[in-house]
């Protein structure tokens, strides 16, 4: 286990290097001046020179490169020029709503999909599994945000249940908090529920018909708990990679959706940004987002490996 | 000797075969219902979004503050918009420009990750490199990475383009290079190889011809995520400017008055929701006719 854990984190090196040199590259792909740029068409020539000297704009590329990722390396992801404050601090500031957000929509998609993943793969072929694979390809084809809107459309507008717009931190009441996410987090939900419920019925078919599982029945083993114990524990692998692959989509995705609902979390500070072209923010959001993308990721590699001992065994 | 066949008769039995099985992969496409379903309604997009400005008597940018907001009805099919704007003839000129996207974005990333694909399947030290970096890019969720990417380049229809070519490459790349390892090890490229071929020729006569299936199936998924992709940064705003309508445009107006004009969301939205399901549909078909062994439920 030790082996592949270090081979694991060996082989995340040069990944998270390329993920900086994009991010880096990100603010000079731009046609022209950066710092023309930032400050607009009002800014007066002096004031461009200035930020330029500020941002090291003036010093040769890879220069600027080596003293960026040095900052990054310590923690440093430069200032925002807008808010007047250290990126690392507006991210965190804007961190809780999209993780709650995240969290709810992934529990949500969990909770409902792989019940019906299994029902649909018992049985198999019925109306009720050709149902719900109707239903989920149908949710794969509408984007997170769009529904969010038709959600709006539908549960605000005409039966006004629920809060349509904003956000509660937890400090006022758990209700509180939830009521103000159950719409966002269906809308981002639907597409991951969607995903995991098709890869759940497809991994537990190829698991019912295996020959051990042939052979729990002619025991008498008791159906659920040949389907529960037998089955979903061999199934849950393609179920975990789709889980882990699909939540950086899922952050993402919680950026679109907050905008539909105007919740202030990363994705507002990101939107933001892009508006007022201050490049460090969306700079350093998007290098924490792929970089906790990447650690996920590694936790499931690893969880493999907990799971289903060939894993950590067999692969090179 | 005399029941051997000629070159002749030998190449219009192979055109023969050749297209009795063309015939048959036809019928078989046809006979997947959900497949033509998608194949039609796409068809159908297409059609509106090329012939329906000419039967139209308004232009999506023609202003009239009278009639704002107008619900649906005989002179406006889909009603009006905040300024008084066709919304039918704006959602029309969005599937153009939806169109236009989609199809430049899974052409260009087509050429380009077969490229990347082909050469780092067949030269190891390159496949290192090549994939190193597609790891890198594929790391960044893909509509961060556009609306990123678009937040320096400036919102523009060619600039989104630009962008959704660098989010897409890297998984076309890898779709091609997994399918030509397969293809690379088999004994007839080692007898090519043996008699002396040149690597180029065995890439792109030997072993670029059998990675199309996938890499045309990809290129359909490509498609539709392009549409979805492109909506996104146009309603969050840094996709294509105002006033042009794009269908993310149009749902950007709508948020705004969301409370008041149920049909401005609606329409532009059952508009990406049909064409993407369409392309699905046509791609899950496309799949199932070309690659019998992939399983149904990967996407």
């Amino acid at each position: 286990m030790k082996g592949y854990i270090l081979r694991r984190l060996l082989s995340l090196i040069p990944v998270l290097f390329v993920v900086a040199v994009v991010v880096f590259l990100l603010m000079h792909i731009t046609p022209g001046d950066p710092a023309a740029v930032i400050l607009g068409p009002e800014a007066s020539p002096d004031e461009i020179a200035e930020l330029r000297e500020n941002l090291g704009l003036n010093r040769p590329v890879t220069e600027q490169f080596v003293s960026w990722f040095g900052g990054v390396l310590q923690g440093d992801l430069g200032n925002s020029i807008f808010m007047k404050q250290p990126v690392l601090q507006a991210f965190f500031e804007h961190l809780g709503p999209t993780l709650s957000l995240a969290i709810m929509a992934q529990i949500l998609a969990i909770v409902v999909a792989i019940p019906l993943g299994i029902l649909a793969a018992k049985f198999r072929g019925s109306f009720l599994d050709q149902t719900f694979m109707g239903i989920s390809l149908l949710g794969i084809s509408i984007p997170s945000f769009l529904l969010g809107l038709f959600l709006i459309l539908l549960v605000g507008v005409e039966l006004k249940w629920l809060p349509v717009a904003g956000y509660k931190p937890l400090n006022d009441g758990l209700w509180n908090h939830i009521k103000y996410l159950i719409l966002p987090a269906i809308a981002l939900g639907s597409m991951q529920a969607a995903l995991i419920a098709r890869m759940t019925r497809s991994s537990m078919l190829d698991v019912l018909n295996a020959n051990y599982i042939k052979t729990a029945r002619s025991k008498g083993v008791k159906e659920s708990f040949i389907v529960i114990k037998h089955t979903l524990r061999n199934a849950f692998i393609p179920i975990l990679t789709i889980i882990g692959h699909t939540f950086g989509t899922l952050v993402a995705g919680a950026a679109v959706v907050e905008t539909v609902f105007n919740i202030p979390g990363i994705g507002q500070l990101i939107i933001n940004s892009v508006e007022r072209r201050d490049f460090a923010v969306i700079q350093g959001s998007v290098l924490l987002i792929a970089v906790s993308y990447v650690l996920i990721n590694l936790v499931i590699d690893l969880l493999y490996g907990v799971i289903d001992p060939r894993v950590r065994l067999g692969r090179k | 000797m005399q029941n051997l066949l000629t070159t002749e008769q030998l190449n219009s039995l192979k055109s023969e075969m050749k297209k009795k099985h063309r015939d048959l992969l036809v019928k078989r496409f046809f006979s997947n219902k959900l497949a033509l379903f998608g194949s039609i309604l796409m068809t159908v997009i297409v059609l509106l979004a090329i012939i329906s400005p000419f039967f139209t008597s308004f232009t999506p940018y023609e202003l009239d503050p009278v009639k704002r907001l107008q619900p649906p009805g005989a002179e406006h099919f889909f009603g009006t918009d905040n300024y008084g704007r066709d919304l039918f003839s704006r959602i029309v000129n969005g599937a153009r420009v939806s169109l236009i996207i989609g199809f430049a974005v899974a052409i260009i990333t087509s050429i380009l990750g077969m490229i990347i694909g082909l050469y780092s399947a067949y030269y190891k030290k390159l496949d290192g490199v090549l994939m190193r970096i597609s790891d890198g890019l594929m790391a960044f969720p893909a509509i961060l990475l556009a609306i990123a990417i678009m937040a320096s380049l400036g919102p523009r229809l060619e600039n989104v383009i630009i962008a959704l070519v660098i989010v897409f490459t890297p998984s076309v790349a890898r779709t091609v290079r997994s399918a030509a390892l397969v293809v690379k090890e088999q004994t007839y490229v080692e007898a090519l190889r043996a008699q002396g071929a040149s690597a180029s020729r065995i890439i792109w006569l030997n072993i670029a011809t059998n990675v199309l299936s996938p890499l045309i199936v990809q290129a359909t998924f490509i498609f539709a995520d392009s549409i979805i992709i492109e909506a996104a940064l146009s309603f969050l705003g840094a996709g294509i400017p105002a006033p042009d309508p794009s269908w993310g445009n149009l749902l950007y107006d709508g948020k705004t008055v969301i409370f008041n004009a149920w049909w401005m969301t609606l329409f532009p939205g059952i508009a990406i929701m049909l064409s993407v399901f369409g392309l699905n549909l046509f791609g899950d078909g496309l799949r199932d006719l070309l690659d019998p062994h992939t399983t149904k439920a990967k996407k």
